[in-house]
């Protein structure tokens, strides 16, 4: 059962290369998302009752990687529920063609073919080869329109994340010399790596340096953080929400694992502090520049920058209520993000604008829209009953408790001006009149896609459910946290 | 193969990289710069092909010939093929000749330096050569910061990457087959895709000059 997350995406990537894009095809997208989801449900069912299973030495489940199977199947889900509407909205505006449109599902299909592979690999490998892939499958989603500032960001996009990711490898190779003159002889499976002794501190130091800022690059955090708010203001809609709820937190993933290594090998100073400087640098980036932002898809990729800098260092503070609390954020993050992108690109796709000054009085005009984007803020600056504050509200504590104190006064007091920022612009868009006169509508509004409607109210639900109560996922969120904190 | 002509194959295949890193470094023309780039690809090919004749290893000699056939061969002709309707000459490069020869200079002795534990953890002929590998890598990622035209990028990544390959091989402790593969197939990739969003580039703005890349920032 467990190469199904990665067999799933593929037959869907089948169909669309085989079939294109049809009537009876747009909705394969959604359906090999909901299997997908399904599949990591009853995986991270079947791992809290038996513990970890492996296959063929190179792919591993353990609750760590159920959990963010779960991630990727509910960004998804949503993303794939809302991408029939948006395709369809752009082919009749004249900017895509049913061939944009079979390309489009084909590479998002890939892509989280690749993003499942990751999750599931047992070896640090097979995990790079991973995440790298995508930065090629994604590469065309980002250029998708053809338009000088899409080609522009994909450039940047591709080149940026090659080199980060480059890094990586340098640093994959580097800690694979390090296991192999160690006693141990752990090669470079994740989990051995987890209990090695004995590498040689000098070079896995070197090694996990590169590691940290290669996968930063790819998780959008600072200092290799540039190519983030292009990428993800230039690509279509459900695209962005994929990019920001499933690559960065997967890319994330990647970091979790590789500083359980560090811990082992080099005790908890050094990671620590690495992911403490780029989180802060991340959190110091992203707040100065929502600030003054004037497009709303780039606030929303700032926002992201930022929430991964909070993620960042929760990990860097570390100890069992920190991860369980990080893992948390990585899908309530998801969700709202998900909900938020595809929201903003409806309102592209209504207003002809991403300028923030551009969209005035959208309560009036489009008010499904509206409150689920309204909503969508909420549940991202950590209000409750949205799960981002419980979170939040574990990570911060969890910094108070720990020798971080003072990074974690610093890191809150920028995410409250993150949040300020972010709520000022969007109340600026939401509420007030609605301009008159013709200039107003572009795309001449229909009503909202009951498919993009419904996937806005089940991603802002679910987030709201997750903040409040949810059983089973407190048991996968310890054990997930168990296998970080050994 | 007797211990002193091991180790001036190893120190000659490591020369030959270096070398060919800082003709890159020097040289303007496009067309000069591949040739070069497609030897450095032989350089490296024949640095494993050293490795495996002294491993008796056969995974190694795949590896050298998969080497060979990707960086000398596939790799300069994608670049070729994109470079049919481009500009022949880096014509403004950020830093200047000198000046880029000096860099280099100092980013040598920044890679043997940097490189110290990485030689200590186990002295031999192959690790010994490890500073060349890191040098390369420092050299490539030089490029590509410093240079404007989209094809002369994607030879600093791929600098970068033959770096990175070197000093894999040169610490003589193999990540297993799979992994190797897809390390390949991945750059392979990225190269062309870089190579398309090139011809993209120019069918929008009719150059491939990264300075007209300027629509998108934070105002």
């Amino acid at each position: 059962m467990i190469t199904l997350p990665v067999l799933i995406p593929l037959l869907g990537a089948t169909v669309y290369a085989t079939v294109g894009w049809r009537r009876g095809t747009a909705w394969v997208s959604a359906i090999c998302s909901a299997g997908l989801l399904g599949v990591a449900i009853a995986i991270a069912v079947d791992i809290a009752r038996s513990g970890p299973r492996e296959f063929g030495g190179l792919v591993r489940v353990d609750a760590l990687s159920a959990f963010m199977l779960i991630v990727v199947g509910a960004v998804a889900m949503l993303a794939t529920l809302a991408a029939p509407g948006h395709l369809e909205t752009e082919i009749r505006l004249g900017r895509a063609s049913a061939r944009t449109a079979a390309r489009h599902s084909l590479l998002v299909q890939l892509f989280l073919a690749t993003m499942a592979c990751a999750v599931l690999a047992a070896n640090l490998g097979l995990l790079w080869v991973a995440i790298e892939a995508t930065t090629i499958v994604t590469a065309f989603l980002v250029g998708q329109r053809r338009t000088r500032a899409a080609i522009e960001a994909a450039w940047k996009y591709v080149v940026i994340c090659s080199t980060g990711i480059a890094l990586a490898l340098l640093g994959t190779l580097l800690l694979n010399y390090a296991s192999s003159r160690a006693p141990s002889r752990a090669g470079l499976d994740l989990a051995a790596l987890a209990g090695a002794h004995g590498l040689d501190p000098g070079v896995t130091r070197i090694a996990i340096a590169l590691l940290l800022l290669g996968f930063g690059a790819k998780a959008g955090l600072a200092p290799l953080h540039a190519w983030l708010p292009d990428a993800h203001s230039q690509a279509p809609a459900p695209v962005s929400a994929l990019m920001s709820g499933v690559l960065l937190s997967v890319a994330f993933y990647a970091i979790l694992r590789i500083k359980v290594v560090a811990d082992a090998v080099l005790g908890a100073g050094f990671a620590r502090w690495l992911l403490a400087v780029m989180a802060i640098a991340s959190l110091a980036v992203a707040a100065s520049l929502l600030l003054a932002q004037q497009d709303y898809k780039r606030m929303l990729a700032y926002s992201s920058i930022e929430h991964l800098g909070l993620v960042a260092l929760g990990a860097a503070i570390g100890g069992p209520i920190a991860i369980a609390a990080i893992l948390l954020h990585i899908l309530g993050h998801g969700l709202a993000k998900g909900v938020l992108f595809v929201g903003a690109g409806r309102m592209l796709q209504l207003t002809g604008t991403s300028r923030i000054d551009g969209v005035r009085g959208l309560l009036a005009r489009a008010p499904v829209l509206a409150s689920c984007v309204g909503l969508g803020v909420l549940a991202l600056i950590g209000l409750p009953p949205f799960s981002v504050f419980a979170s939040e509200l574990g990570i911060v504590r969890a910094g108070f408790a720990s020798p971080l104190g003072w990074v974690t006064a610093l890191a809150l007091t920028l995410v409250l001006v993150a949040a300020a920022a972010l709520t000022g612009h969007t109340s600026g868009m939401l509420l007030g009149p609605a301009p008159d006169g013709p200039s107003a509508a572009v795309a001449r509004p229909r009503l909202l896609p009951v498919p993009t409607a419904f996937a806005l109210a089940g991603g802002l639900t679910v987030a709201a459910v997750l903040g409040v109560a949810a059983p089973g996922l407190s048991t996968l969120l310890r054990l997930a946290a168990e296998v970080l904190t050994r | 193969m007797s211990d002193d002509v091991y180790v001036q194959l190893v120190d000659l295949a490591g020369g030959a990289l270096l070398l060919t890193a800082v003709l890159i470094l020097w040289r303007r023309e496009l067309a000069v710069i591949i040739r070069v780039f497609a030897v450095q690809g032989v350089a490296l090919g024949a640095l494993v092909a050293v490795l495996a004749a002294r491993e008796q290893t056969a995974e190694l000699w795949v590896s050298a010939a998969g080497i060979v056939l990707l960086r000398a061969g596939a790799l300069p002709a994608l670049l070729r093929r994109a470079m049919r309707h481009a500009a022949r000459r880096e014509t403004r490069p950020m830093v200047n000749v000198a000046a880029s020869l000096l860099a280099a200079a100092a980013l040598t002795l920044l890679a043997y330096a940097v490189s110290r534990p990485l030689v200590a953890l186990a002295p031999s002929p192959a690790t010994q050569a490890i500073p060349v590998g890191v040098t390369v890598v420092l050299i490539g990622f030089f490029v590509l910061v410093t240079r404007r035209r989209a094809l002369s990028q994607i030879v600093g990544f791929l600098l970068l990457d033959n770096g990175i390959t070197a000093v894999g091989f040169l610490t003589t402790a193999s990540v297993g087959l799979v992994v190797e593969l897809g390390m390949s197939l991945d750059v392979l990739l990225a190269v062309l895709v870089l190579g398309i969003l090139t011809a993209r580039m120019r069918e929008t703005f009719g150059g491939t000059d990264l300075d007209e890349l300027r629509e998108l920032r934070d105002s």
